[in-house]
């Protein structure tokens, strides 16, 4: 039996206290690809009671994409943001999304993410990361971008961090470890920031600003 | 003097195009902070910098 909405919320309060689950019900918070990273970041601020999901993401999933990314084995083929919409809904049936399959550019992200309190770049490029970081920064000034760069391979868990580059620019990652380098990703450490990236929205959310 | 990534350099008068010109970075793969602010790649050519300037050059790794 799937609970009410009013169960839901009343549940969620209990845990974060009225004024935090108020303040996480009434964000909106962009994820810029689902792959690793944006796969586990929707599903742990949907578990949190973010209220608005936009999710982002051309690509259909691939069976490769099964060992880090949080899509089942059955819904290979399908577009990511389909996937992750139906994972989403059994998960936090009350969760607003708005899903765009498209490729982000330079052209588009103004218009994709205007509505989002916080942007979380999720990419697996370098190069479209700092695109996005370059675009966010410089074209939506009034919001928060929490990127993720360094998480491939078997390092240190304890070398994933998150850092606070400017007042409205979070990085979370080891900064160096590159997914060409080694042995390429690995389902806890992608996870491991991914969490980084979702707590870090958390805490912007709460106002708790220093890293 | 100009404060890159922690480091002071003697590269106050240059644009950052010139800077970042003599440095191993990937164009495609950095954002770059200046005094706290991002600097737009379209303005890279025309930032001149100044003494006393705090810059931070992000490169970007892939994964994802």
């Amino acid at each position: 039996m799937i609970p009410t909405k009013e169960e839901w919320i009343k549940a969620l309060t209990e845990r974060h206290g009225k004024e935090l689950q108020k303040a996480f019900s009434a964000t909106t918070v962009a994820i810029c690809g689902l792959g690793g990273l944006g796969s586990n970041i929707a599903i742990l601020l949907a578990r949190a009671g973010v209220g608005k999901l936009i999710l982002i993401d051309f690509d259909r999933v691939d069976i490769t994409n099964l060992h880090r990314q949080q899509y089942k084995a059955d819904q290979i083929g399908m577009y990511k943001t389909d996937a992750l919409a139906d994972n989403l809904r059994e998960i936090a049936p009350y969760i607003e999304l708005e899903a765009h399959t498209e490729r982000i550019t330079e052209n588009n992200a103004v218009k994709l993410l205007q509505s989002a309190d916080i942007i979380c770049e999720a990419f697996d490029k370098a190069e479209a990361k700092a695109m996005l970081t370059d675009i966010v920064l410089s074209e939506l000034p009034d919001k928060y971008l929490v990127a993720a760069s360094g998480m491939a391979g078997l390092g240190s868990a304890n070398g994933i961090k998150t850092r606070r580059v400017t007042k409205r620019f979070y990085l979370c990652g080891d900064e160096v470890s590159d997914v060409n380098d080694g042995m390429g990703l690995v389902a806890p450490r992608v996870a491991l920031c991914a969490a980084h990236q979702a707590h870090t929205v958390l805490r912007i959310i709460a106002k708790q600003f220093e890293v | 003097m100009v404060k890159v990534n922690g480091t002071e350099l003697d590269v106050s008068g240059k644009t950052l195009a010139e800077y970042l010109a003599t440095t191993s970075y990937d164009m495609k793969r950095i954002a770059v902070e200046r005094n706290g602010n991002i600097v737009p790649k379209a303005q890279y050519s025309e930032t001149v910098l100044q003494d006393g300037d705090s810059l931070e050059v992000v490169s970007f790794v892939g994964g994802g």
